[in-house]
C-alpha cells in the first residue's frame, strides 16, 4: 500500500514561494486561502532556514478526530480528505492542526466563515475523479492523471519532494550521502553535494581574500 | 349535555389523542444519525478506477514512483 507524503529538504529550500503559487494556480485557490506557505526560522541571519508547509497527511490526523461531524477520510494512499458537502466550518480542525493547515475562506467584511479548504495532495475529493463539480470544490486531481502534486513538480531546486513514502526517503538518502552531511553546514556543497562527489560541484579555485564557506561551498 | 354525549365526546378525545401520539412516533429522523469516529461523507473513487489506468493500481503505483524519480536530479542527470 502506498503511502503518499511530502518532505521538504530545509538546505535546498530557497524561500522562492514557487509551491505556493503553483497550487494556486492549479487548484484556482480564492484570496485569502493558503493551501501551501513558506515558513521562515531566523529570516535574514546566515544560517536560516526555510521550509514549505500544507497539510502533511498525518497517519493519525488530529483533525480527523476532533471534527464534530466526521468529515474526514483518509484514502488508501493515506491522503487525508474531506467532504465539503458535509464540513460545517466550526473550525476545530484549524485548532487541533500543528501546522495550521485548514482553511477558511471568508466573505464581506464581516468575514462570514465558509466551509474548510486545504491541501488535497492534488488528489480532489469525493466527487467523481477529474469532474467540473470535483475541481470547483477541492481543486484539480492530479493523482488520477498520474501526475504529482503541482507544488513539488514545479519547486525549481526540488526541496519539496512529493510521493510514495519509501520512495522519496531513497531520493532523499542518496542526497545526504552525496552531501556527506545531514544539515550541520549549509551552502551550496550541503544542499548538492560535496566537490568531486557524484553530482557534486566541481572545486573552485580559492578567490584572493575570499573566506573558504563551511563545507567547501559558496555562501548564498 | 347527557351523560352518554359526553362519554362520545371523551371516547373521541381519546382516539384522537392516541393517533396524535402514534403520529409523533412516525416522525422521520430531521439530522444525519451521527457515528462517532465515523466518515459520514459521500464514498470517493480512488485515482486509479478510471481511465487511463482502468482499475489497474500496480499499473498507476508504477506510473507514480517513475514520475516522483523525476525529482531526483541524481538519476536523470546519469
Amino acid at each position: 500500500m502506498a503511502r503518499m507524503k511530502f518532505l521538504c529538504d530545509a538546505e535546498r529550500c530557497i524561500e522562492c514561494n514557487g509551491c505556493v503559487t503553483a497550487c494556486k494556480q492549479e487548484n484556482n485557490i480564492p484570496w485569502g486561502v493558503n493551501r501551501r506557505r513558506v515558513v521562515t526560522i531566523n529570516d535574514g541571519v546566515p544560517g536560516e532556514r526555510s521550509i514549505s508547509v500544507a497539510c502533511m497527511h498525518c497517519s493519525d490526523a488530529p483533525c480527523m478526530a476532533v471534527c464534530p461531524v466526521d468529515c474526514f477520510y483518509r484514502t488508501d494512499d493515506g491522503i487525508v480528505l474531506h467532504d465539503k458537502d458535509l464540513c460545517i466550518g466550526c473550525g476545530y480542525c484549524f485548532y487541533a492542526c500543528p501546522f495550521g493547515a485548514p482553511q477558511f475562506p471568508q466573505l464581506g467584511a464581516f468575514g462570514v466563515r465558509g466551509k474548510m479548504d486545504k491541501c488535497t495532495f492534488c488528489a480532489g475529493g469525493p466527487e467523481p475523479n477529474n469532474s467540473k463539480v470535483e475541481y470547483e470544490k477541492y481543486g484539480r486531481n492530479r493523482l488520477a492523471e498520474g501526475k504529482l502534486p503541482a507544488c513539488a513538480e514545479m519547486c525549481s531546486t526540488k526541496a519539496l519532494l512529493a510521493g510514495e513514502a519509501n520512495v522519496l526517503a531513497n531520493i532523499y538518502r542518496e542526497r545526504v550521502t552525496v552531501r556527506g552531511s545531514s544539515g550541520d553546514i549549509w551552502g551550496w556543497a550541503t544542499a548538492y553535494g560535496q566537490p568531486g562527489a557524484p553530482g557534486g560541484r566541481a572545486p573552485q579555485p580559492p578567490q584572493p581574500g575570499a573566506q573558504p564557506a563551511p563545507g567547501g561551498g559558496t555562501k548564498s | 349535555m347527557t351523560g352518554r354525549t359526553a362519554l362520545r365526546v371523551l371516547i373521541a378525545a381519546a382516539v384522537g389523542g392516541f393517533l396524535l401520539t402514534l403520529a409523533g412516533c412516525g416522525e422521520r429522523p430531521q439530522v444525519v444519525d451521527y457515528k462517532q469516529g465515523t466518515y459520514q461523507g459521500k464514498p470517493d473513487t480512488p485515482a486509479w478506477k478510471d481511465k487511463p489506468w482502468n482499475g489497474n493500481r500496480e499499473e498507476w503505483n508504477v506510473a507514480l514512483d517513475t514520475r516522483a524519480q523525476n525529482q531526483n536530479e541524481y538519476k536523470r542527470i546519469r
